[in-house]
C-alpha cells in the first residue's frame, strides 16, 4: 500500500487521478460486477463466522450465458457446524441464502465442515460436469410452457 | 389469446380431455400427491430427466452413485417435466433444488450429501436399514475404499 500510494504521488498530477480512478473503480466494478457471489459471501460470514470461506461461481460449467450468476459451490468450515447432521448443517445454509435460492441462483453445492473435520480432510469434492439441462430448460421456456 | 381460439375450435370431447389433463397437471405438485409419490417405493428420486437419460449433473451423480450400490430398481420423477411437481417437492421437502432422494419416505438430502454419505459409508448403512444389501459389501476389498 505504502509502495502504490509513493508511486502516485511521484506521478504527475493528470496521471495521479488517472491511477487512482483506476483503482477506485476496479475495486468497485468487483463487488458491484459480481452482486450475487457479494451477496452470498457476506450473508455466509455474517452467520457463520467461518475460518475458511469459498464462493465459486461454477456458472460457466453451464449451459447459461457468460457472466452468469445461476450456479454456485460453497464451501464453509465453522464450529457452527459442530455436531451437527449433515442435512442440519445444508438447511442452515439454504436458509441463509434463502432469498439468492428463491432469486438468481438455480443450484447450490456446498460442503460443511467443522475446522477439526477441515484440517482432517481439506479436499473439495469437484461437481460433476453439466448434462444440457439448463439448454432444455431454456428451449422449454422458448416454447412457452 | 390464441390457446383460446385454439380451445373454441377444438372438439368439446377434445376440450374436456384437456382440461383434465391440466387438473391433473396441477394436482401433481400438491402435498397430498407427493405424499403418495415419496411412500410409493423404498428409493425414490425426484431428478431431472430420467435414469436412463439424466439432463443433469447432478441428477447424473445420484444415479450413478445407486447404480454402484447396485439399486437398480426405485421409482424416479422427472421435475423437467411437470413444473407443478418441481415447485411442490422444493415446498415440500423445504429444500430449494433437485436432485431429492427420499428413503422410506424421509428426505435424505441432495446430490453433495448423497456423495459424502457414500464416501464415509453411511450410505451402506442406510441402504441396509431399507433392506437393502448393497453391491460394494460384495465388491473385492480394493474398489470398496474411497
Amino acid at each position: 500500500m505504502l509502495q502504490v500510494t509513493k508511486t502516485i504521488s511521484q506521478a504527475s498530477l493528470w496521471r495521479q487521478v488517472r491511477l487512482i480512478k483506476g483503482v477506485v473503480i476496479r475495486h468497485v466494478t468487483m463487488a458491484t460486477d459480481r452482486p450475487v457471489e457479494t451477496s452470498i459471501r457476506q450473508k455466509l460470514t455474517k452467520t457463520f463466522e467461518p475460518v475458511h470461506l469459498d464462493v465459486i461461481n461454477e456458472s460457466s460449467m453451464h449451459n447459461v450465458p457468460r457472466g452468469s450468476e445461476t450456479h454456485f459451490k460453497v464451501v464453509v468450515i465453522s464450529e457452527r457446524f459442530d455436531k451437527e447432521s449433515l442435512i442440519k448443517r445444508h438447511r442452515l445454509v439454504n436458509d441463509t441464502l434463502k432469498e439468492e435460492l428463491e432469486g438468481p441462483v438455480h443450484a447450490l453445492s456446498i460442503q460443511a465442515k467443522t475446522p477439526a473435520q477441515w484440517s482432517q480432510n481439506a479436499s473439495v469434492s469437484k461437481s460433476p460436469p453439466c448434462l444440457g439441462g439448463m439448454a432444455h430448460e431454456q428451449a422449454q421456456k422458448n416454447q412457452g410452457r | 389469446m390464441s390457446s383460446l381460439i385454439t380451445k373454441l375450435l377444438v372438439r368439446p370431447r377434445t376440450y374436456r380431455f384437456l382440461l383434465q389433463q391440466r387438473f391433473y397437471a396441477a394436482n401433481a405438485g400438491s402435498r397430498e400427491n407427493i405424499e403418495k409419490l415419496v411412500q410409493s417405493d423404498k428409493v425414490v428420486v425426484f431428478m431431472k430427466g430420467v435414469p436412463t437419460q439424466p439432463m443433469c449433473g447432478f441428477s447424473n451423480a445420484v444415479v450413478q452413485i445407486l447404480r454402484m450400490h447396485g439399486v437398480d430398481s426405485y421409482s424416479s420423477h422427472n421435475v423437467l417435466e411437470d413444473e407443478d411437481l418441481r415447485q411442490g417437492i422444493k415446498e415440500y421437502s423445504e429444500w430449494p433444488t433437485i436432485p431429492q432422494i427420499f428413503f422410506n419416505g424421509e428426505f435424505i438430502g441432495g446430490c453433495d450429501i448423497m456423495l459424502q454419505m457414500h464416501q464415509n459409508g453411511d450410505l451402506v448403512e442406510e441402504l441396509e436399514k431399507l433392506g437393502i444389501r448393497s453391491a460394494l459389501l460384495d465388491a473385492p476389498q480394493e474398489e470398496t475404499k474411497s
